[in-house]
């Protein structure tokens, strides 16, 4: 297929993917502000800033960190790159010129998401809630997943589209496990109950808090958690799943491009098919999480190199 | 029951006449005059939720980038008898033959220069005439494989055709898109008559762009400039329909003399560009140094004859306005036929007399440039304020040869749903003519409405809407 059509459909799923996964942190964060301050309310409201690493973006724009000014700065300022709205005006403004590319149904689906939160926006957040808006954010992100699925050729455009939701998918859950863990390490206080509600939070922003429950008995721990997130075979949103559908998506792509992200990625996923949790925590969740983001930009940057640059 | 309101008798009204329909509108008014506004109303109100849902849209120049915005669609369709369609076929047949013809002779001996048919300073230092084409031999000696006739209807109910366009006629996407539409909202309709198709249109383009290259099994591609154009939407949908890739210009590279597209799995041959993008951004290289929209060294790769482009380069001379008026010349020359469809009558403002006749009647005339295209740039006399006719009277002492000038024909109109109910529009009518191996179209084309009440500029960019048309078989006449 076409190179250009390739990287706009893999941009497409990226964005598509970074708008549910801000609206899942942002559902947890206005659970979280609700709590009193001594649970560590406060802090969880800064969580979106530092995993999309907006912070200082944010403090141009907002004098003090409020949930509503959190809240506008990530539904609907347009100046915010990372706010849902640009990612899903720049994931529609990928559909749209690839169009043809789609399915019908794919495409209506996200014109239709892309048109209804233009309305949306106008209408402002104190009209419909935040939760409102968010739920609808994520039904959004289902329904154009379930007519993708449904009515696309599971071909090359197909596999670049799933490509680009696991790369972004894949370097969200090590962003959102890199923060939390800061957080939770500098409260030296070690209270139990904040701990708790953290990795409470943790899990429901990344869909996981029934996974874990159903994976593991008892109580939240801090092993148990890292060992969900990162190594599981099951978790959509783990580590080894992406970096698995990464590995089997660049094998079904047709051609002998790309290389370079082949091994890259095999040699990933054998690290974290046979890795270990006690392993990782002696080696330090921290800098595994570094090494680790770093081996995940890499990949996209030999995806980059090998099917848009290299024709 | 929606009021109609009646045409006055001065315009020819495709529907009505004096108090009734005509015969092939009587089965639909009958139904029209059955069904009750809210439902009509209702109908147009889904038709624009729908459009807007698929992305049916156009891009407005000057406007913000990216502004998308809906053609109007009225629901009230545009009806042909099939033996009038007949007659209009055979006159597209007949004129595009000769087009064509025309094309390949100035671009090789040049008898009908050598004739004196046609001066020949009009052709040669036309801005439209490629020299670069000269001598070049096109497969099938085709050049403009796919054109879009613009027929009126005037008042004493003869159809004429007002312009030939033969480099990247638009709107065939909503020829589709629009039976598309009336079929899901009235499915009654086109039980109780028969319509005749349109949908296999996309089926017949990719046959005649394949025919048009010699290889084994061509690579054909779209050409856009990309998600801005005014029509990209069509671009898109055509590349779709047909199965092909929709290309931009930096998809596309030249190697060796031969056109290639940047795919996943390396380059990819490509045989036929049908190119929405006119000549002079088709190649840096060799026309519009600044343009981003091109591929560099095509041209070479053309004239070599390793690629097609649909249509070909320098096709533009022949749908000039200041070549319009010797088309019936070329019908006779090529063919030695009688022209079967009428020309508008027009004055050169380029000759002497003319101008002066012009000067004399700009209240009473149509003066367009010859370039122009789109309703820009052109003066509608009878509705222009005394201001705008002195301008133009400036405009065409200037500079005469790049006006032409028409009397004012009145479109004939057709019952359209406005604010007030429905009434009288003006419209034309734009058939595809598609030339391959054969001449092949697709019965009716897409029809232009004025929705401003009198205006006669139907063009989408300046407000105008569409409709449905149908070619009705086995219609009374």
């Amino acid at each position: 297929m076409l190179s250009r059509t390739a990287s706009n459909i893999y941009w497409m799923a990226r964005n598509l993917e970074r708008a549910e996964n801000i609206t899942r942190l942002l559902d947890v964060t206005h659970n979280m502000a609700l709590m009193p301050n001594s649970k560590g309310g406060r802090q969880e409201l800064l969580a979106p800033l530092t995993i999309t690493g907006r912070l200082d973006q944010f403090h141009e724009r907002h004098q003090q960190v409020s949930a509503d000014a959190l809240m506008d700065f990530f539904l609907f300022d347009e100046l915010n790159e990372g706010s849902i709205y640009s990612c899903i005006q720049a994931a529609r403004g990928n559909a749209h010129s690839v169009r043809d590319n789609l399915s019908s149904e794919a495409w209506e689906s996200i014109n239709t998401t892309w048109l209804e939160l233009r309305h949306r926006r106008q209408k402002g957040i104190s009209h419909q809630g935040v939760k409102g808006l968010l739920e609808w954010v994520k039904q959004r992100s289902h329904e154009f997943r379930g007519a993708a699925y449904g009515t696309m050729l599971h071909n090359n455009a197909f596999h670049f589209m799933r490509l680009g939701t696991f790369i972004e998918r894949a370097d969200n859950t090590a962003r959102i496990l890199r923060v939390k863990l800061e957080v939770m390490t500098s409260q030296r206080d070690n209270n139990q109950a904040i701990d708790f509600y953290q990795w409470n939070a943790l899990l429901q922003s990344l869909g996981a808090y029934e996974a874990y429950h159903y994976s593991y008995t008892g109580g939240l721990s801090a092993r148990n958690v890292t060992e969900l997130l990162t190594l599981s075979a099951e978790l959509p949103r783990s580590l080894r799943y992406c970096v698995g559908a990464i590995m089997n998506l660049l094998s079904a792509i047709e051609g002998n491009q790309g290389l370079a992200a082949k091994r890259l990625c095999a040699e990933l996923h054998a690290r974290l098919e046979y890795g270990q949790v006690e392993f990782i925590l002696d080696f330090g969740l921290q800098n595994y999480l570094n090494d680790l983001l770093r081996r995940i930009h890499t990949i996209g940057d030999e995806i980059h190199r090998s099917y848009w640059e290299g024709a | 029951m929606t009021k109609i309101q009646i045409p006055g008798p001065e315009v020819f009204d495709e529907m009505l006449h004096g108090d009734g329909a005509r015969a092939h509108y009587q089965a639909y008014l009958d139904w029209l005059q059955k069904t009750p506004d809210a439902s009509l109303e209702q109908k147009r109100l889904e038709a624009d939720t729908l459009f807007r849902r698929f992305g049916i849209t156009f891009n407005v120049y000057g406007e913000e980038e990216g502004t998308e915005r809906l053609i109007p669609f009225d629901l009230i369709p545009r009806a042909i008898p099939h033996s009038e369609w007949v007659q209009l076929e055979l006159g597209l047949r007949q004129r595009v033959t000769a087009l064509n013809r025309f094309l390949h002779d100035i671009y090789h001996d040049q008898d009908i220069l050598r004739a004196g048919i046609i001066p020949a300073e009009q052709v040669l230092t036309n801005q439209q005439f490629q020299v670069a084409m000269m001598g070049v031999d096109l497969p099938g000696e085709t050049y403009a494989h796919i054109t879009g006739v613009d027929l009126i209807r005037a008042s004493d109910g003869e159809y004429y055709v007002l312009e030939d366009n033969l480099r990247t006629p638009s709107g065939v996407s909503y020829m589709l898109e629009n039976r598309k539409m009336m079929m899901r909202l009235f499915p009654e309709l086109f039980l109780a008559q028969s319509v005749a198709p349109v949908e296999h249109y996309p089926n017949l383009l990719l046959d005649t762009l394949q025919c048009a290259s010699e290889a084994d099994s061509p690579c054909v591609v779209v050409l856009t400039p990309g998600r801005y154009n005014s029509a990209f939407f069509e671009h898109a949908f055509l590349a779709q329909q047909m199965g092909v890739p929709l290309v931009e210009g930096a998809d596309l590279f030249v190697r060796n003399s031969c056109v290639y597209m940047r795919t996943t799995t390396g380059p990819r041959q490509v045989h036929v560009i049908y190119r929405r993008i006119d000549d002079a951004f088709l190649d840096p290289l060799a026309f519009n140094p600044d343009s981003m929209l091109g591929v560099p060294g095509l041209l070479s790769a053309y004239r070599d004859g390793n690629v097609v482009l649909a249509n070909a380069l320098g096709t533009g001379v022949a749908d000039d306005k200041s070549i319009y008026p010797y088309v019936p010349d070329m019908i006779r020359f090529y063919l030695d036929e009688t022209p079967i469809l009428n020309n508008v009558p027009t004055w050169l403002c380029r000759k002497e007399d003319d101008l002066a006749y012009v000067l004399e009647n700009l209240q009473q005339l149509v003066v367009k440039e010859v370039h122009g295209a789109g309703g820009y740039g052109m003066l509608i006399g009878p509705k222009a304020s005394r201001g705008e006719i002195e301008h133009f009277r400036q405009l065409l002492k200037q500079n005469p040869s790049n006006y032409i000038a028409q009397p004012t024909l009145c479109l004939s109109t057709c019952p359209t749903m406005v604010e007030e109910g429905i009434a009288p529009r003006h419209i034309d009518l734009r058939p595809f003519v598609l030339t391959g191996r054969e001449i092949r179209m697709v019965p009716g084309g897409l029809t232009r409405v004025a929705l401003r009440e009198g205006s006669l500029v139907v063009n989408s960019s300046q407000g105008g809407g569409t409709k449905d048309t149908w070619v009705l078989e086995g219609a009374p006449c």
